[in-house]
């Protein structure tokens, strides 16, 4: 499969919140306001791109050879554990302003579960190093870009009279829906440019 | 033995997880495509949400408070991975249909949530009901979001392999939707809606008969 695919794909097709219901809790927690997403955004995309290169390693060159695949899951949670402590403990000494900026963020990634979820997926899908990457960071571009949209539409929504048993999260949820039905559209773009 | 059965009760009805705390969204979604699958999702859930309960009250004088999230998710992560290896071993078919959402059970806020917020605070047997009751509330709700899906998307909802509505459904063109990633999210919405508006009529009418 070719990089492109994997990306495009990522991004539209397979999208982690309209397709896979993945990273829904973060999704419905900072969608408030597009400020907060952006900032999430930005580190939920490195997390998830330096998360899914260790994690291919650590199956490759620990778990595989030792033949360890039943210790999977937990040697995931703790290398994602573990990165996005190393990762905020770097920021803060390599660029205090971005930690400032992502600071919050920054801890709440780990029970992400799409991290976890792209890392088990590359591995399931028998990606090369560089396809689970690109995969990695496809998987991060399409969250991103949902959540952003929908930061967009809550922000206008919340000044709308909703009926009050809807209010809050009923009403995200069946926003979250209708956006889905858009996203379907995606599938049929694909096809047509990639399937011939 | 009251306050055993008033936990148990209490993750079942007042405090469930999937419509009163919400958590837990992601597999809540993503196994409802039929009421079956809910059914064995919620059967694992409250596995690993019964053991790591348990196991976090008994070491909750040991752990220090500082490294106590690594420890709780390496506690949760092993009875995931039991739970993994006996269904892929067992039961192969419902083992794919749930595919990684079983390993991500891992990440489930629920688990996570009840042991900070309730194991690491109570005794062993406090911790057990806790965690059976919030197991079986998942599991209630998640079947009951599987069914309404599954009987609008085809017509129909099977229970081990047969028909509960007869060979021919109801007879009405089935809304495939419904079972596609779109109505999972909304049926989830307006089931929540209609439990908040009952919710709060039933509110206002205690409301009225005490005044």
């Amino acid at each position: 499969m070719s990089y492109v695919a994997i990306l495009l794909g990522g991004i539209l097709v397979n999208n982690f919140i309209f397709a896979k219901f993945l990273g829904l809790c973060p999704f419905v927690g900072v969608s408030k306001k597009v400020d907060t997403a952006t900032g999430m955004s930005m580190a939920v995309i490195f997390v998830m791109a330096v998360a899914s290169a260790v994690t291919w390693v650590v199956q490759r060159y620990i778990l595989d050879p030792f033949d360890l695949g039943y210790l999977q899951t937990v040697a995931f949670i703790l290398v994602i554990a573990g990165l996005v402590q190393f990762v905020e403990m770097f920021m803060l000494k390599a660029s205090p302003g971005l930690y400032q900026a992502l600071g919050i963020y920054l801890p709440l990634i780990t029970t992400n579960c799409a991290v976890l979820g792209v890392a088990i997926l590359s591995i399931r899908s028998n990606y090369g190093f560089l396809e689970a990457v690109v995969n990695g960071i496809a998987g991060a571009l399409g969250w991103s870009l949902a959540v952003i949209l929908f930061a967009g539409i809550r922000e206008r929504w919340e000044l709308t009279d909703i009926p009050k048993p809807l209010q809050g999260f009923p009403s995200a949820l069946i926003a979250t829906g209708l956006m889905a039905i858009a996203f379907f559209g995606f599938q049929g773009l694909f096809k047509s440019l990639f399937v011939k | 033995m009251n306050s055993f059965g008033k936990v148990l009760s209490n993750g079942i009805v007042r405090e469930n997880p999937t419509f009163r705390l919400v958590l837990g969204i992601c597999p809540t979604l993503a196994v409802t495509t039929a009421a079956e699958n809910g059914f064995w999702m919620g059967l694992a859930v409250i596995f690993v949400l019964t053991c790591s309960n348990v196991l976090v009250a008994a070491l909750r004088n040991v752990i220090p408070s500082k490294i106590r999230i690594p420890c709780f998710i390496v506690i949760i992560a092993t009875f995931v991975t039991i739970v993994d290896l006996v269904m892929h071993a067992y039961m192969p078919e419902m083992y794919n249909i749930l595919g990684i959402f079983i390993p991500l059970i891992v990440v489930n806020c629920i688990i996570l949530a009840r042991a900070e917020a309730f194991a690491s605070k109570n005794t062993v047997p406090l911790a057990a009901a806790d965690g059976i009751g919030m197991g079986i509330g998942f599991t209630l709700a998640v079947i009951l979001i599987g069914a309404i899906r599954e009987f609008l998307g085809t017509g129909n909802i099977m229970v081990m392999g047969t028909a509960l509505l007869g060979a021919g459904g109801v007879g009405f063109e089935p809304a495939i939707i419904m079972i596609l990633p779109p109505g999972a999210f909304i049926t989830y919405g307006l089931v929540l809606g209609a439990l908040n508006s009952l919710q709060s009529r039933a509110d206002r009418r205690r409301k009225g008969a005490s005044a």
